[in-house]
Protein backbone atom coordinates (compact mmCIF):
# COMPACT_ATOMS: atom_id res chain seq x y z
CA UNK A 1 0.00 0.00 0.00
CA UNK A 2 1.40 3.26 -0.71
CA UNK A 3 2.44 4.65 2.39
CA UNK A 4 1.92 8.45 3.98
CA UNK A 5 5.56 10.50 3.76
CA UNK A 6 7.03 12.36 6.38
CA UNK A 7 9.39 14.70 5.33
CA UNK A 8 12.30 16.56 7.08
CA UNK A 9 12.33 19.99 6.14
CA UNK A 10 15.98 22.16 6.36
CA UNK A 11 15.46 25.78 6.53
CA UNK A 12 18.97 26.87 5.45
CA UNK A 13 20.66 30.38 5.67
CA UNK A 14 24.02 31.48 4.59
CA UNK A 15 25.19 27.46 4.25
CA UNK A 16 23.92 26.65 7.94
CA UNK A 17 20.26 25.47 9.68
CA UNK A 18 18.44 27.96 11.34
CA UNK A 19 14.93 27.41 12.56
CA UNK A 20 12.55 30.48 13.66
CA UNK A 21 10.53 30.08 16.51
CA UNK A 22 7.57 32.39 16.46
CA UNK A 23 8.70 33.57 13.32
CA UNK A 24 11.91 35.79 15.16
CA UNK A 25 14.73 33.76 16.90
CA UNK A 26 16.82 32.00 15.07
CA UNK A 27 18.77 29.33 16.54
CA UNK A 28 21.80 27.40 15.17
CA UNK A 29 20.91 24.13 14.61
CA UNK A 30 23.69 22.70 12.22
CA UNK A 31 25.65 21.89 9.43
CA UNK A 32 22.78 21.06 6.51
CA UNK A 33 24.48 18.14 5.07
CA UNK A 34 25.23 15.79 8.46
CA UNK A 35 21.55 16.45 9.25
CA UNK A 36 20.26 15.88 5.68
CA UNK A 37 21.83 12.38 6.65
CA UNK A 38 20.99 12.19 9.79
CA UNK A 39 17.01 12.43 9.50
CA UNK A 40 17.33 9.69 6.19
CA UNK A 41 19.24 7.48 8.80
CA UNK A 42 16.35 8.13 11.48
CA UNK A 43 13.88 7.19 8.94
CA UNK A 44 12.74 10.03 7.30
CA UNK A 45 11.38 9.66 3.89
CA UNK A 46 12.38 12.67 1.97
CA UNK A 47 15.02 15.90 2.77
CA UNK A 48 13.55 19.33 1.65
CA UNK A 49 16.67 21.67 1.81
CA UNK A 50 15.31 25.40 1.75
CA UNK A 51 17.11 28.50 1.65
CA UNK A 52 14.99 31.00 3.18
CA UNK A 53 17.50 34.16 2.24
CA UNK A 54 18.49 32.77 -1.21
CA UNK A 55 20.51 35.61 -1.98
CA UNK A 56 22.50 36.49 -5.23
CA UNK A 57 25.22 35.85 -3.46
CA UNK A 58 24.69 33.36 -1.54
CA UNK A 59 23.77 30.74 -4.63
CA UNK A 60 27.71 29.50 -4.81
CA UNK A 61 27.19 28.81 -1.12
CA UNK A 62 24.00 27.08 -1.67
CA UNK A 63 25.34 24.81 -4.52
CA UNK A 64 28.22 23.31 -2.53
CA UNK A 65 25.71 22.85 0.41
CA UNK A 66 23.31 20.93 -1.97
CA UNK A 67 26.06 19.23 -3.42
CA UNK A 68 27.70 18.10 -0.03
CA UNK A 69 24.31 16.93 1.55
CA UNK A 70 23.38 14.91 -2.00
CA UNK A 71 26.93 13.09 -2.11
CA UNK A 72 25.60 9.84 0.21
CA UNK A 73 21.71 10.63 0.59
CA UNK A 74 19.50 8.29 -0.85
CA UNK A 75 16.37 9.01 -0.62
CA UNK A 76 14.53 11.88 -2.36
CA UNK A 77 15.80 15.28 -2.18
CA UNK A 78 14.19 18.83 -2.75
CA UNK A 79 15.84 22.01 -2.64
CA UNK A 80 14.01 25.15 -2.75
CA UNK A 81 14.80 29.06 -2.35
CA UNK A 82 16.21 31.00 -4.82
CA UNK A 83 14.79 29.09 -8.09
CA UNK A 84 14.17 31.79 -10.14
CA UNK A 85 14.81 30.41 -14.02
CA UNK A 86 15.19 27.03 -15.75
CA UNK A 87 18.67 27.54 -15.47
CA UNK A 88 19.21 28.04 -11.69
CA UNK A 89 16.96 24.93 -11.71
CA UNK A 90 19.60 23.06 -13.30
CA UNK A 91 22.44 24.19 -11.27
CA UNK A 92 20.11 22.67 -8.21
CA UNK A 93 20.01 19.35 -10.50
CA UNK A 94 23.35 19.13 -11.45
CA UNK A 95 24.34 19.50 -7.86
CA UNK A 96 22.41 16.70 -6.57
CA UNK A 97 18.70 17.42 -6.43
CA UNK A 98 16.10 15.05 -7.40
CA UNK A 99 13.32 18.36 -7.09
CA UNK A 100 13.08 21.83 -6.93
CA UNK A 101 10.40 23.75 -5.28
CA UNK A 102 9.45 27.53 -6.49
CA UNK A 103 7.14 29.73 -4.97
CA UNK A 104 7.50 33.21 -5.87
CA UNK A 105 9.05 32.91 -9.34
CA UNK A 106 5.91 30.64 -10.16
CA UNK A 107 3.31 33.28 -9.21
CA UNK A 108 6.23 36.26 -11.29
CA UNK A 109 5.89 33.95 -14.23
CA UNK A 110 4.40 30.69 -14.32
CA UNK A 111 6.01 29.27 -17.51
CA UNK A 112 9.04 28.36 -15.29
CA UNK A 113 6.60 25.62 -14.04
CA UNK A 114 6.30 24.05 -17.54
CA UNK A 115 9.78 25.20 -18.31
CA UNK A 116 11.69 22.84 -15.71
CA UNK A 117 9.51 19.88 -16.49
CA UNK A 118 9.54 19.64 -19.70
CA UNK A 119 14.18 19.07 -19.33
CA UNK A 120 13.92 16.97 -15.99
CA UNK A 121 10.01 15.99 -15.72
CA UNK A 122 6.88 16.58 -14.05
CA UNK A 123 7.71 14.50 -10.79
CA UNK A 124 10.80 17.20 -10.65
CA UNK A 125 8.89 20.10 -10.08
CA UNK A 126 7.34 21.27 -6.68
CA UNK A 127 5.14 24.38 -6.13
CA UNK A 128 5.00 25.93 -2.79
CA UNK A 129 2.54 27.72 -1.97
CA UNK A 130 2.11 30.04 0.99
CA UNK A 131 -1.57 30.68 2.40
CA UNK A 132 -3.31 32.66 4.79
CA UNK A 133 -6.89 33.02 5.72
CA UNK A 134 -7.62 34.17 8.99
CA UNK A 135 -11.07 33.52 9.75
CA UNK A 136 -11.82 33.03 6.44
CA UNK A 137 -13.57 29.75 4.63
CA UNK A 138 -10.41 27.42 3.11
CA UNK A 139 -11.89 28.34 -0.63
CA UNK A 140 -10.62 32.05 0.16
CA UNK A 141 -7.91 31.11 1.16
CA UNK A 142 -5.37 33.95 -0.39
CA UNK A 143 -1.74 33.03 -1.72
CA UNK A 144 1.24 34.80 0.00
CA UNK A 145 4.94 35.81 -1.49
CA UNK A 146 7.64 36.80 -0.01
CA UNK A 147 8.30 34.58 2.60
CA UNK A 148 4.44 35.48 3.36
CA UNK A 149 4.48 38.97 3.68
CA UNK A 150 3.11 40.02 0.62
CA UNK A 151 -0.74 39.42 -0.54
CA UNK A 152 -0.86 38.63 -4.62
CA UNK A 153 -4.42 38.20 -5.08
CA UNK A 154 -4.56 34.92 -5.85
CA UNK A 155 -6.88 32.33 -4.39
CA UNK A 156 -5.14 29.27 -3.02
CA UNK A 157 -7.32 26.19 -4.72
CA UNK A 158 -6.99 28.02 -8.27
CA UNK A 159 -3.55 28.72 -7.87
CA UNK A 160 -3.09 25.08 -7.16
CA UNK A 161 -5.00 23.89 -10.28
CA UNK A 162 -3.46 26.06 -12.17
CA UNK A 163 0.04 24.58 -11.10
CA UNK A 164 -1.16 21.34 -11.62
CA UNK A 165 -2.35 21.90 -15.03
CA UNK A 166 1.12 23.66 -15.58
CA UNK A 167 2.83 20.38 -14.97
CA UNK A 168 3.43 20.81 -11.62
CA UNK A 169 4.01 17.12 -9.99
CA UNK A 170 3.33 18.24 -6.75
CA UNK A 171 2.19 20.60 -4.39
CA UNK A 172 3.48 22.18 -1.20
CA UNK A 173 1.31 23.50 1.01
CA UNK A 174 2.07 25.88 3.84
CA UNK A 175 -0.37 27.79 6.22
CA UNK A 176 1.38 31.17 7.70
CA UNK A 177 -1.56 30.83 9.86
CA UNK A 178 -0.80 27.93 11.73
CA UNK A 179 2.90 28.13 10.63
CA UNK A 180 5.45 28.02 13.86
CA UNK A 181 2.86 27.23 16.75
CA UNK A 182 2.66 24.35 16.88
CA UNK A 183 -0.86 23.58 17.17
CA UNK A 184 -2.00 21.23 14.31
CA UNK A 185 -1.89 21.57 10.55
CA UNK A 186 -4.65 23.31 8.45
CA UNK A 187 -6.65 20.62 8.16
CA UNK A 188 -9.65 22.03 6.21
CA UNK A 189 -7.73 23.85 3.77
CA UNK A 190 -5.41 20.85 3.46
CA UNK A 191 -8.68 19.34 2.36
CA UNK A 192 -9.76 22.07 0.22
CA UNK A 193 -6.38 21.95 -2.29
CA UNK A 194 -5.99 17.88 -2.04
CA UNK A 195 -9.45 17.32 -3.30
CA UNK A 196 -9.06 20.00 -5.97
CA UNK A 197 -5.88 18.38 -7.73
CA UNK A 198 -4.71 15.05 -8.61
CA UNK A 199 -1.11 15.48 -7.65
CA UNK A 200 0.38 14.67 -4.27
CA UNK A 201 0.17 17.47 -2.00
CA UNK A 202 2.22 17.71 1.01
CA UNK A 203 1.06 19.68 4.30
CA UNK A 204 2.88 22.43 6.15
CA UNK A 205 2.77 24.40 8.86
CA UNK A 206 1.93 23.70 12.67
CA UNK A 207 3.10 20.52 12.90
CA UNK A 208 3.56 20.14 16.82
CA UNK A 209 2.79 16.26 17.77
CA UNK A 210 1.88 12.72 16.40
CA UNK A 211 -1.40 13.11 16.83
CA UNK A 212 -1.28 16.31 14.12
CA UNK A 213 0.19 14.08 11.73
CA UNK A 214 -2.91 11.85 11.74
CA UNK A 215 -5.32 14.52 11.61
CA UNK A 216 -3.35 15.95 7.90
CA UNK A 217 -3.66 12.45 7.08
CA UNK A 218 -6.88 11.70 7.50
CA UNK A 219 -9.26 14.35 7.78
CA UNK A 220 -6.88 16.47 5.70
CA UNK A 221 -5.92 14.43 2.95
CA UNK A 222 -2.61 14.99 2.52
CA UNK A 223 -0.36 12.61 0.75
CA UNK A 224 2.83 13.74 2.76
CA UNK A 225 3.96 16.14 5.44
CA UNK A 226 6.38 18.20 6.02
CA UNK A 227 8.14 18.80 9.73
CA UNK A 228 11.28 20.96 10.85
CA UNK A 229 11.17 22.24 13.92
CA UNK A 230 10.28 19.00 16.05
CA UNK A 231 12.63 16.88 14.72
CA UNK A 232 15.86 19.53 15.08
CA UNK A 233 16.18 19.36 18.76
CA UNK A 234 15.67 15.59 19.79
CA UNK A 235 12.12 16.56 20.02
CA UNK A 236 11.82 13.43 18.26
CA UNK A 237 12.81 11.75 14.66
CA UNK A 238 10.47 10.47 11.92
CA UNK A 239 10.84 6.57 13.22
CA UNK A 240 9.47 7.23 16.66
CA UNK A 241 6.62 9.49 15.00
CA UNK A 242 6.09 7.04 12.31
CA UNK A 243 5.84 4.02 15.27
CA UNK A 244 3.49 6.60 16.67
CA UNK A 245 1.42 6.99 13.27
CA UNK A 246 1.40 3.37 13.05
CA UNK A 247 -0.44 2.54 15.67
CA UNK A 248 -2.85 4.94 15.02
CA UNK A 249 -3.80 3.25 11.78
CA UNK A 250 -1.38 5.43 9.00
CA UNK A 251 -0.09 3.67 6.56
CA UNK A 252 3.72 4.89 6.91
CA UNK A 253 7.50 2.88 5.36
CA UNK A 254 8.45 0.93 8.79
CA UNK A 255 10.73 -0.51 9.58
CA UNK A 256 12.48 2.16 7.76
CA UNK B 1 32.13 -1.42 -17.54
CA UNK B 2 28.77 0.26 -17.10
CA UNK B 3 27.31 2.43 -19.90
CA UNK B 4 24.55 4.69 -18.58
CA UNK B 5 22.76 5.65 -21.05
CA UNK B 6 21.78 9.35 -21.71
CA UNK B 7 19.03 10.02 -23.82
CA UNK B 8 18.31 13.31 -22.60
CA UNK B 9 14.88 12.25 -20.18
CA UNK B 10 16.13 13.91 -16.82
CA UNK B 11 18.87 13.88 -14.49
CA UNK B 12 21.35 11.11 -13.97
CA UNK B 13 23.08 12.17 -11.38
CA UNK B 14 21.51 10.49 -8.78
CA UNK B 15 22.30 7.03 -10.62
CA UNK B 16 25.91 7.86 -11.49
CA UNK B 17 26.28 9.12 -7.86
CA UNK B 18 25.06 5.59 -6.09
CA UNK B 19 26.67 3.60 -8.85
CA UNK B 20 30.08 5.34 -7.59
CA UNK B 21 28.97 5.15 -4.02
CA UNK B 22 28.81 1.36 -4.49
CA UNK B 23 32.01 1.73 -5.81
CA UNK B 24 31.36 0.31 -9.31
CA UNK B 25 34.05 0.86 -11.73
CA UNK B 26 34.26 2.00 -15.47
CA UNK B 27 30.73 4.16 -14.85
CA UNK B 28 30.25 5.83 -18.41
CA UNK B 29 27.74 7.90 -19.15
CA UNK B 30 27.35 7.95 -23.11
CA UNK B 31 24.69 7.77 -26.26
CA UNK B 32 27.12 6.04 -28.50
CA UNK B 33 25.63 2.70 -29.82
CA UNK B 34 29.77 1.42 -29.56
CA UNK B 35 30.04 2.08 -26.07
CA UNK B 36 27.04 0.74 -25.20
CA UNK B 37 27.76 -2.48 -27.21
CA UNK B 38 31.16 -2.47 -25.39
CA UNK B 39 29.63 -2.30 -22.20
CA UNK B 40 29.53 -5.47 -20.14
CA UNK B 41 26.35 -4.12 -18.05
CA UNK B 42 24.21 -1.42 -19.36
CA UNK B 43 21.84 0.76 -17.29
CA UNK B 44 18.90 2.80 -18.88
CA UNK B 45 17.90 5.38 -16.34
CA UNK B 46 14.68 7.88 -16.94
CA UNK B 47 11.76 9.98 -15.68
CA UNK B 48 9.61 11.65 -18.15
CA UNK B 49 7.71 10.73 -21.30
CA UNK B 50 7.58 7.47 -23.24
CA UNK B 51 8.56 9.58 -26.43
CA UNK B 52 11.66 10.61 -25.00
CA UNK B 53 12.56 6.86 -25.78
CA UNK B 54 12.15 7.61 -29.54
CA UNK B 55 15.69 9.43 -29.50
CA UNK B 56 16.89 5.93 -28.37
CA UNK B 57 15.91 4.49 -32.17
CA UNK B 58 17.38 7.66 -33.54
CA UNK B 59 20.88 7.44 -32.10
CA UNK B 60 20.74 3.88 -32.77
CA UNK B 61 21.25 3.02 -29.71
CA UNK B 62 17.83 0.02 -29.47
CA UNK B 63 19.93 -1.98 -31.85
CA UNK B 64 22.51 -1.41 -29.70
CA UNK B 65 20.96 -2.20 -26.89
CA UNK B 66 19.32 -5.70 -28.10
CA UNK B 67 22.63 -6.80 -29.59
CA UNK B 68 24.37 -6.27 -26.36
CA UNK B 69 21.45 -7.82 -24.69
CA UNK B 70 21.90 -11.20 -27.21
CA UNK B 71 25.53 -11.47 -26.78
CA UNK B 72 24.72 -11.56 -22.86
CA UNK B 73 25.38 -7.97 -21.83
CA UNK B 74 23.83 -7.05 -18.03
CA UNK B 75 20.85 -5.03 -18.48
CA UNK B 76 19.11 -2.82 -16.23
CA UNK B 77 16.39 -0.46 -16.88
CA UNK B 78 14.89 1.90 -14.73
CA UNK B 79 11.37 3.19 -14.51
CA UNK B 80 10.78 4.72 -18.03
CA UNK B 81 13.34 1.91 -18.64
CA UNK B 82 11.64 -0.75 -17.53
CA UNK B 83 8.37 0.54 -19.49
CA UNK B 84 11.00 0.25 -22.62
CA UNK B 85 11.22 -3.18 -22.04
CA UNK B 86 7.99 -4.14 -23.10
CA UNK B 87 6.07 -3.49 -26.32
CA UNK B 88 4.74 0.19 -26.12
CA UNK B 89 3.09 2.48 -23.98
CA UNK B 90 -0.36 4.26 -24.28
CA UNK B 91 1.72 7.29 -23.40
CA UNK B 92 3.00 7.55 -26.89
CA UNK B 93 1.54 4.65 -28.93
CA UNK B 94 3.31 5.82 -32.29
CA UNK B 95 7.14 5.01 -30.01
CA UNK B 96 7.76 1.25 -29.49
CA UNK B 97 9.28 -0.23 -26.82
CA UNK B 98 12.20 -3.02 -27.44
CA UNK B 99 9.41 -5.94 -27.18
CA UNK B 100 11.38 -7.91 -24.65
CA UNK B 101 8.23 -8.62 -22.89
CA UNK B 102 4.92 -9.10 -24.16
CA UNK B 103 2.37 -6.49 -23.14
CA UNK B 104 1.72 -2.57 -23.42
CA UNK B 105 1.78 -0.25 -20.60
CA UNK B 106 -1.16 1.97 -19.57
CA UNK B 107 -2.30 5.17 -17.44
CA UNK B 108 -3.17 3.81 -13.76
CA UNK B 109 -7.11 3.92 -13.65
CA UNK B 110 -9.15 6.92 -12.56
CA UNK B 111 -10.52 4.52 -9.64
CA UNK B 112 -10.13 1.70 -7.40
CA UNK B 113 -12.57 -1.20 -6.12
CA UNK B 114 -12.45 -0.61 -2.43
CA UNK B 115 -14.10 -3.24 0.19
CA UNK B 116 -16.07 -1.27 2.81
CA UNK B 117 -18.28 -2.98 4.88
CA UNK B 118 -18.46 -6.12 2.87
CA UNK B 119 -19.65 -3.80 -0.48
CA UNK B 120 -17.82 -3.26 -3.00
CA UNK B 121 -17.18 0.68 -3.83
CA UNK B 122 -15.43 2.93 -6.39
CA UNK B 123 -12.66 5.43 -4.69
CA UNK B 124 -10.83 8.29 -6.71
CA UNK B 125 -7.57 6.89 -7.09
CA UNK B 126 -4.75 9.94 -7.66
CA UNK B 127 -1.81 10.09 -10.14
CA UNK B 128 0.62 10.21 -10.52
CA UNK B 129 1.84 7.30 -8.27
CA UNK B 130 3.99 8.82 -5.70
CA UNK B 131 5.78 7.89 -2.75
CA UNK B 132 6.79 4.29 -1.01
CA UNK B 133 5.08 1.53 -1.42
CA UNK B 134 5.87 -2.23 -0.99
CA UNK B 135 7.48 -5.11 -3.27
CA UNK B 136 5.17 -8.16 -3.42
CA UNK B 137 4.92 -11.53 -3.99
CA UNK B 138 9.11 -11.57 -4.77
CA UNK B 139 10.08 -14.22 -7.08
CA UNK B 140 12.79 -15.95 -4.99
CA UNK B 141 14.95 -16.80 -7.89
CA UNK B 142 15.12 -13.26 -8.54
CA UNK B 143 18.93 -12.32 -8.70
CA UNK B 144 18.05 -8.50 -8.72
CA UNK B 145 16.43 -8.62 -5.52
CA UNK B 146 18.54 -10.96 -3.89
CA UNK B 147 18.17 -10.29 0.03
CA UNK B 148 15.36 -7.87 -0.36
CA UNK B 149 12.45 -8.91 2.00
CA UNK B 150 8.39 -9.11 0.81
CA UNK B 151 6.91 -5.96 2.22
CA UNK B 152 10.11 -3.84 1.59
CA UNK B 153 9.15 -0.31 0.69
CA UNK B 154 10.94 1.50 -2.57
CA UNK B 155 10.10 4.52 -3.96
CA UNK B 156 7.96 5.55 -6.79
CA UNK B 157 6.97 8.86 -9.34
CA UNK B 158 5.07 7.43 -12.33
CA UNK B 159 1.37 7.55 -14.01
CA UNK B 160 2.09 4.52 -16.27
CA UNK B 161 2.70 1.29 -15.16
CA UNK B 162 3.54 -2.07 -16.64
CA UNK B 163 1.34 -5.30 -16.82
CA UNK B 164 2.15 -8.31 -14.80
CA UNK B 165 3.47 -10.55 -17.09
CA UNK B 166 5.27 -14.63 -16.89
CA UNK B 167 8.88 -12.37 -16.58
CA UNK B 168 7.47 -10.21 -13.64
CA UNK B 169 10.36 -10.30 -10.41
CA UNK B 170 7.32 -8.61 -8.45
CA UNK B 171 4.59 -6.56 -7.66
CA UNK B 172 3.23 -3.73 -6.23
CA UNK B 173 -0.64 -2.75 -5.30
CA UNK B 174 -1.94 0.66 -6.39
CA UNK B 175 -5.07 -0.24 -7.83
CA UNK B 176 -3.88 -3.38 -8.67
CA UNK B 177 -0.77 -5.45 -9.10
CA UNK B 178 1.70 -3.99 -11.26
CA UNK B 179 5.01 -4.70 -12.12
CA UNK B 180 7.33 -3.05 -10.34
CA UNK B 181 10.17 -5.28 -11.20
CA UNK B 182 10.96 -7.84 -14.79
CA UNK B 183 13.49 -10.26 -14.87
CA UNK B 184 14.39 -12.89 -17.21
CA UNK B 185 17.95 -14.19 -17.30
CA UNK B 186 20.35 -10.86 -18.27
CA UNK B 187 17.25 -8.84 -19.00
CA UNK B 188 16.01 -6.72 -16.01
CA UNK B 189 13.88 -3.53 -15.43
CA UNK B 190 12.41 -1.95 -12.19
CA UNK B 191 9.58 0.98 -12.15
CA UNK B 192 11.01 2.32 -8.50
CA UNK B 193 14.04 4.30 -8.23
CA UNK B 194 16.68 2.27 -6.90
CA UNK B 195 18.99 5.39 -6.22
CA UNK B 196 15.91 7.10 -4.00
CA UNK B 197 14.91 3.81 -1.97
CA UNK B 198 17.29 4.03 0.65
CA UNK B 199 18.90 0.72 1.97
CA UNK B 200 16.60 -1.20 0.05
CA UNK B 201 17.48 0.47 -3.29
CA UNK B 202 21.15 0.38 -2.48
CA UNK B 203 20.85 -3.57 -2.09
CA UNK B 204 19.57 -3.80 -5.71
CA UNK B 205 21.83 -1.94 -7.19
CA UNK B 206 25.08 -3.76 -5.61
CA UNK B 207 23.48 -6.81 -6.87
CA UNK B 208 23.40 -5.83 -9.85
CA UNK B 209 26.92 -4.06 -9.79
CA UNK B 210 27.82 -7.72 -8.30
CA UNK B 211 26.53 -9.47 -11.22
Amino acid sequence: MLTKRIIACLDVRGGRVVKGVQFVDIIDAGDPAELAHRHAAEGADEVVLLDITATHEGRGTLLETVRRAAAKLFVPFTVGGGVRTADDAAAVFNAGADKVSINSAAIARPQLIGEIGSSFGAQAVIVAIDARRGAKAPEDAEVYVSGGRKPTGLRVVEWAREAESRGAGEILLTSMDTDGMRDGFDCELTAAVSQAVQIPVIASGGAGSAAHFAEVFGRGRADAALAASIFHFGVTSSRELKAQLASAGVSVRLPC
Amino acid sequence: MIAVIDYKAGNLTSVVKALHYLDARDVVVTQSPDVVFGADKVVLPGVGHFQATQLLASLGLTEAVRESIAKGAWFLGICVGLQWLFEGSTEAPATPGLGAFAGICEHFPAKEIKQLDGKEIAVELKSPHVGWNSLEQIRPDSRLLRGVAGGSFVYFTHSWRAPVVNATATVTDYGGAFTSAVERENVMGVQFHPEKSADVGLRVFRNFVEL
